[in-house]
This record gives C-alpha cells, sequence and structure tokens, in this order.
C-alpha cells in the first residue's frame, strides 16, 4: 500500500534519485560516470522480476552485482541449507517478500523419518531484525512453530501475505498471533498443512474494525471453527476474494457466508453436507440461487463430505468455471456427468478415480481448454479395484488437446495410450503417471512400459517434469537421457534393471535439477557418473537402492560444495546401514541441526 | 535365515525362553506409520512412546494377507489418504446419525441408524452403549420392567416411545433419541 512507503522512507534510494535529478538541472555537483551508471541501473533493475534475469545480470560484473542485490526485493531460496539467513541477508538487503522451501517432495510419503529439520526459526530470528520491511512469505515443507508465528507477526508491521504449503509444527494457537497482530494482512493461505488442535479459537481474532483479507484459506485444518466468529469476519471483509473453508462448515453454514460474499471469485465449499438430519419436508435454503448470485465465480474446491444429492446447487456457475477440485467428492460417472457437460471454460480439474473412466470421456468430450488434470485414486493400495485405465487417459488425449499437465493413478496402463497421448498432446510439460501396482507391465501387451514413456520424451518437446511408473527396464531410461533434454525433475520408484538406468539420466540431461529415486537397482558406479552434474543440481533423493557407505563418501569427497546426508531408518541397529541418501549444494558448511538419525559426510 | 525360523517354530523356543519378564507378555513391535490421524499435541512424555501417534498396542491393524503394504506408495499424502473411507455400495452413501442422550449421562452420543436391521439391534446396541438394560416391549403397555425406557423425537417435535411404528417409519421421521429414566418415562406408557 502506498502509504506504508511513504511513512517509511528510505534514504539511499531517495538519494540516488535526487543526484540523478541533479545532474539533470546542472544544480548538483556532478557524480562520477561509474555512480551515475549505477543509478541508472539500479533504477532500470527495479522493473526485473524474473529471478533468473536477475541472477544473470548480478554475474555481469561487480557493479552490476551490486546493483541487483540492492534492487531484489523477491528473494526464492529453493532448499533453505543451500544457504544460511546470515549470508543471504547480507547480500541482499531490502527484501519484500521470501519464499523458503525446506523438505525434499518423499518426506510427504512418510519416506523420512520426523524431525529430519527445515526449520523456520533461524530465519525468521535473522529476518526480524533485518527486513523490517518484509512483507509477504511463502514456505514450502518447513517446520513452523507457534513462536516463529508469533515473532512473525510481531516483527513486520507491513506484512501482507503468509502462505503456508505443506508445513507442520504450528497450531490455532500460532494462527490467533497472525490474525490479531498482522493488521495489514491480506492473504492467509493455508495448504494442505498439518495444524495442530490447540482449541484456540483463532477466527475470532482478527481486527474488530475491518480487515483487508483478500484471500483466506484453511481447508486443510482438521478441527472445527467458531462460525458465528467466521460469518461476521466474512461480513467485515469487503476485499475478500478467495475463501476456502474446511470439513467442519456445512452446506448450511455454506450458504449463510455465500450470501454475504457474492464477490467470491474462489471458493472452497467446506464439507457440502448437512451436519444435521434434515427430514423430508424441512426448508432447506435456495442453495442456486446462492451460487448464481456469485458471478465472478472461477474457482471452485472443497466438497469434502459431499452429499450428491446437493451437487446441482453449482449448475449456475459452471459455465464460468476455469478450475474445479473435486479430488474430496466421492461422486460416480453420472454424478460428474451431470456437472461437467456444462464446464466448457474448464482449465484445471482435480478428480478421484470414483468417476470411472466414463467418467474422463464426458470431460474430453467437454473441456476443450483444458490444461491441467489430476486422477487420484479413492482407495491408494496396490491390489484395489481399478476403475480407471488406459481408456480415460486415450480418452482426455483425444479430447484435450492443449492439456499441458497430467498426474494419473490407475491400476493399469498400455503403452498403447501413452503414446497416443504423447502424440495427442504435444505441449505437455508435466506428465506424471503413477500404475499403483509396483513393476506392472502393459497389462495388454505385457511388456515394459518403456515405449510409452520413451514416446513422452521424444514427442512432447515441452516436458520438464517426468514421473515413471510400472514394469520398466534400462531402456526407459536410455529414451529419458537420449530425449529429455528439457527435465528438470524426475521421480522414479521401483525402476530399472543396473546402474546404467541411472547413468543414461545423469549423462544425458542437462537440465536436471531434482532427481528422486526410491527402490530402483542404482548402485555407487551410477552415483560416480553424475559427479559432472551435481552442483547443477537442487537435489538427488536415493532410497532403498543400492548404495554404500563407501560410495557416498566418495561422492562427498569429491565435491566439497555438496552436503551428503545419510539418513538411517529409527529402526536401524546398524549404524553403517541406511535408507535414504540425499544430498544437495550448499554454500554453507553441513547444517549443525541435524538429529541423530543423520549422518552428514 | 527361513531355515532358522521353521526350526525355532517347531521346537516352540519361545516357550522355553528365559527372559526377564511377566510369562504371556510380549515385546511391543514398533509399526510402520498408519492409522487414525489425531491432531491434538501429543504430550512431551508420551510423543516418544510408539513410532506412531494415535495406534497404540492394543489396537493394531494387521497387514492384509494378500501383499504388505509399501511404506510411502503409492506415493498418496495421508492427508488425502485419510481423508475417507472408499463407499462400498450406493446406499451406504450417508449414514444416518443421530444424537442419544441418556438421562443421568454427562454427554450424549451419537449413532448411525443405518447399521441397524430393526429394533432388536438398535435396542441392544443402545444398551450395551450406555450400560442399562431396557424392559419388554407390548403394544399395550410399552416397556415393563425397568425404569428405562427409549423414546425418540419426530419430525413434528413430538416425544414418541420407541417401537410403536414400522421400522422403516422410524428411521425417516426419528431426529433423536432419549432414553428416559424414572418418574420421566411414566407418562410414555412404562407400565406403572
Amino acid at each position: 500500500m502506498s502509504e506504508d512507503r511513504n511513512e517509511m522512507p528510505e534514504p539511499e534510494v531517495d538519494t540516488r534519485r535526487r543526484e540523478i535529478a541533479g545532474v539533470l538541472t546542472g544544480e548538483f555537483q556532478s557524480p562520477s560516470p561509474d555512480q551515475v551508471l549505477e543509478n541508472v541501473l539500479e533504477n532500470v533493475l527495479l522493473f526485473l522480476t524474473s529471478r533468473r534475469d536477475r541472477n544473470a545480470v548480478s554475474l555481469v560484473c561487480k557493479s552490476w552485482y551490486r546493483a541487483e542485490a540492492l534492487t531484489r526485493s523477491d528473494l526464492f531460496i529453493g532448499n533453505c541449507y543451500a544457504v544460511s539467513p546470515r549470508r543471504a541477508i547480507e547480500r541482499f538487503r531490502r527484501v519484500r517478500s521470501v519464499v523458503l522451501k525446506g523438505k525434499p517432495r518423499f518426506a510427504d510419503f512418510n519416506l523420512m523419518p520426523p524431525n529430519w529439520g527445515a526449520y523456520f526459526t533461524p530465519w525468521v530470528t535473522a529476518m526480524a531484525t533485518s527486513y523490517p520491511w518484509l512483507e509477504k512469505v511463502y514456505l514450502k515443507r518447513m517446520f513452523v512453530t507457534d513462536r516463529d508465528l508469533e515473532l512473525l507477526a510481531q516483527s513486520f508491521p507491513a506484512f501482507k501475505e503468509l502462505v503456508l504449503v505443506c508445513c507442520d509444527g504450528f497450531g490455532t494457537s500460532g494462527l490467533a498471533g497472525i490474525a490479531s497482530k498482522c493488521r495489514q494482512l491480506r492473504v492467509l493461505d493455508l495448504i494442505e498443512d498439518e495444524v495442530a488442535d490447540d482449541e484456540v479459537d483463532w477466527i475470532s481474532c482478527f481486527p474488530e474494525s475491518g480487515t483487508c483479507l483478500e484471500s483466506l484459506i484453511f481447508d486443510c485444518i482438521e478441527c472445527p471453527i467458531n462460525f458465528e466468529a467466521l460469518e461476521r469476519l466474512v461480513a467485515r471483509s469487503p476485499s475478500l476474494r478467495k475463501l476456502r473453508l474446511n470439513r467442519y462448515v456445512s452446506i448450511g453454514q455454506l450458504y449463510r457466508l455465500m450470501i454475504r460474499a457474492p464477490q467470491l471469485t474462489h471458493l472452497g465449499s467446506g464439507s457440502f453436507s448437512s451436519s444435521d438430519i434434515v427430514a423430508q419436508g424441512d426448508q432447506e435454503p435456495d442453495y442456486i440461487s446462492a451460487f448464481a448470485a456469485c458471478r465472478s465465480l472461477v474457482c471452485l474446491s472443497g466438497f469434502r463430505e459431499i452429499i450428491p444429492d446437493y451437487l446441482p446447487a453449482i449448475y449456475p456457475v459452471c459455465a464460468n468455471l476455469t478450475s474445479l477440485n473435486f479430488s474430496y467428492a466421492n461422486i460416480n460417472t453420472e454424478q460428474l456427468k451431470s456437472v461437467i457437460c456444462h464446464c466448457h471454460k474448464l482449465q484445471i480439474f482435480w478428480v478421484l478415480d470414483s468417476v470411472c473412466d466414463e467418467g474422463l470421456q464426458a470431460v474430453a468430450a467437454t473441456c476443450k481448454e483444458l490444461r491441467e488434470l489430476r486422477v487420484f485414486p479413492i482407495d491408494a493400495r496396490e491390489d484395489s479395484e481399478g476403475p480407471v485405465s488406459e481408456v480415460g487417459l486415450q480418452a482426455i488425449s483425444e479430447g484435450c488437446r492443449k492439456l499441458q499437465s497430467i498426474l494419473y493413478f490407475c491400476q493399469r496402463m498400455t503403452n498403447a495410450a501413452v503414446i497416443a497421448m504423447s502424440k495427442n498432446c504435444s505441449d505437455l510439460v508435466v506428465f506424471r503417471l503413477c500404475i499403483m501396482g509396483r513393476h506392472r507391465p502393459d497389462h495388454i501387451t505385457g511388456e515394459p512400459m518403456d515405449e510409452g514413456f520413451g514416446a513422452i520424451v521424444m514427442n512432447c518437446k515441452k516436458l520438464t517434469r517426468l514421473a515413471i511408473s510400472g514394469l520398466l527396464t534400462d531402456k526407459a531410461f536410455s529414451y529419458i537421457g537420449k530425449y529429455g533434454k528439457l527435465v528438470r525433475t524426475l521421480s522414479v520408484a521401483f525402476a530399472g534393471d543396473s546402474d546404467m538406468g541411472l547413468k543414461y539420466v545423469l549423462e544425458g540431461c542437462p537440465k536436471l535439477q531434482k532427481l528422486e529415486i526410491r527402490d530402483s537397482p542404482f548402485g555407487d558406479a551410477a552415483l560416480r557418473s553424475g559427479l559432472h552434474h551435481y552442483y547443477n543440481m537442487r537435489f538427488l533423493w536415493m532410497s532403498s537402492c543400492r548404495l554404500s557407505r563407501q560410495g557416498c563418501e566418495e561422492i562427498a569427497r569429491a565435491m566439497p560444495g555438496l552436503v551428503v546426508e545419510v539418513i538411517r531408518n529409527e529402526n536401524e541397529e546398524d549404524k553403517d546401514g541406511f535408507e535414504i541418501l540425499y544430498m544437495y549444494r550448499s554454500l554453507e558448511r553441513p547444517r549443525i541441526d541435524a538429529p541423530e538419525f543423520v549422518t552428514i559426510l | 535365515m527361513e531355515g532358522a525360523v521353521a526350526y525355532e517354530s517347531d521346537l516352540n523356543l519361545k516357550a522355553t525362553e528365559l527372559r526377564l519378564g511377566l510369562p504371556g507378555s510380549d515385546e511391543a513391535e514398533k509399526e510402520a506409520l498408519s492409522g487414525v490421524r489425531n491432531n491434538k499435541r501429543a504430550s512431551p512424555d508420551t510423543s516418544d512412546e510408539c513410532g506412531s501417534k494415535g495406534s497404540s498396542n492394543g489396537d493394531r491393524e494387521n497387514a492384509p494377507a494378500t501383499k504388505a503394504q509399501v511404506v510411502g506408495w503409492p506415493p498418496i499424502r495421508s492427508f488425502r489418504k485419510n481423508s475417507f473411507q472408499p463407499k462400498k455400495t450406493e446406499a451406504e452413501a450417508a449414514g444416518m446419525f443421530v444424537k442419544v442422550s441418556m438421562d443421568g449421562a454427562p454427554y450424549l452420543r451419537k449413532i448411525d441408524l443405518k447399521v441397524y436391521k430393526g429394533y432388536p439391534e438398535l435396542l441392544q446396541a443402545l444398551q450395551n452403549m450406555f450400560k442399562f438394560t431396557i424392559g419388554d416391549y407390548s403394544e399395550r403397555e410399552g416397556y415393563k420392567g425397568s425404569e428405562y425406557v427409549p423414546t425418540y423425537e419426530d419430525k413434528d417435535g413430538d416425544w414418541m416411545l420407541v417401537g410403536d411404528v414400522p421400522w422403516d417409519m422410524f428411521m425417516s421421521s426419528c431426529k433423536r433419541l432419549r432414553i428416559m429414566k424414572g418418574s420421566d418415562a411414566r407418562g410414555l406408557g412404562c407400565g406403572a
């Protein structure tokens, strides 16, 4: 907000601006040419927002490095252990927004023992004194405590946006601090976090006089909230555009909120069922007209405990929806069809496989603008019934030609369908296929899935992210190494025959940044083949592979700029045995906050 | 490896094993993390005890006989996995939960009427839940032989005796249950 900038002047930049003005009017003693250049550069760099561009700028010369450092306001740190808070703060003095990412992704699936690290505390402590004008914090997979949140709320008077994704360590008492002390708060987004129930009514802690809230997302909070307080909060938050409720909000309560906030653009609908038994003849609110009144609604999610009878309520908004998240909605084919037939503008669609192949065919028939599809399993086990298969994938590939990103869980698949998708959807950037049965081949031909994934890397020229599954030999990896020239993220599980598989990838994929592998037969020789590349990567994760401790030690010796962590299972008696290798480049000495089961080589 | 195990079970070495500890007590095995999510913070002294929050020794799930589930596979966040149980049949979609109060009990309970096939099952469940006995039902005299009487509130807000109407009609009109006790119950015909 501009008032903030006026209240808190930044003397250095103002002086520079005055100098330039002085030069132009001839009043001033002219500064040296270098200084002029630097002043001009700084003013130009203010417009540069992409961090890749900024990184390039900072490499030109020392002067440009300094200018860039002074003007960078958005700090992105992809691995919180790659650099220390002190180093970051010393280089970038004027930061307004910080993005910090902590644990590697496989930690989401219980593969990493708890208390591994990624603590927010040292960061918030350092920033509290050095970045008084901090406005935005975005954290992913970090451990955040209530005290951290309290410190954040106290230290940054201009604080506007807090986004926590897949974080844990805090509870509703931390949220209460944020709500009550961050008077400029516009965004409080809690996405897939684990939030402890401290039995604190945090919703009541927002300022009574009115808020500037634009986005309030708390669908991941697994405890009841004070609904009356929420209703009053929505009533005094005229800027609110995004509201995602948790499953403790019933459809009747949703109605009351919607009629107070028809300006919403993003809505998470809570449980979408009634809390009490509604006997026949009772008057139910007119849900349809509540939805119809939300003319700006483009993104709809929630449906946590959906009673499908209520689905018709959303028909009025379907035609405008660009994003629909049914991934918690246990609905069948017919129920989906009744909705999806209206959703012509849909670009993002998340759904459960309970809708079956036929449901996906309906999606393919209507959603010609689809860019992103995610199909989650309702029964996430290896040998469960598989309601979706290659039939659904084929249909999507034929109907949704603009598809850019797909995540598809299934029990059976064929190479033919994957090949078809590679040809039909040439814009694919993200292809993640999870055949839930380990080592499962093409269920019609009995062959490995090599050719399917091979076709994806060959034909999808923009592909940057790939997750593979099913029965895969080294051949699949040779395809990836040969054709996957833009691949940045690769996820591998239960795949490959020998070291050659990993070698193909490490030698062939120059853009590889994030490589996560589990339960695949790759050993020390394969690990060695990536020495030329590891400094260009954010991290490498290998768990339950064929690595030995000596092999990892060799890497640690050869590459002093890498932190090589070997992580034991808690049960593991053998102090030399380990389950996980997690290594990453770092400018710092190895971290001192590692728990006992982590050994840094 | 396998040979040794077979050998051990033939000789039943466990039975003659010398160790400190009461006979019949077994080592608790650590389980892979799974089970019901409990997001109340554990107090410091209990949080380190078992590997998994919320699952105690008495309450272990056995791995399915078909295949042991692999940790972290398929790669779905536990938040999503635990969010719902798969529907078995269409009919079981929405449970029919009603509150049950008992005179004198400090808090209410909730039961799913759809689980029961008729009055006998329902009454038995109530008796088990609240540890009391109901008398015998007769159309003329209601429940005789006990000071407890099961009643329910119907759609119109009236308190009715459980058992008078056919089961299906009861299911669709029952909004909540109350086990009345003592003098309150007399009016509903407990056969004084």
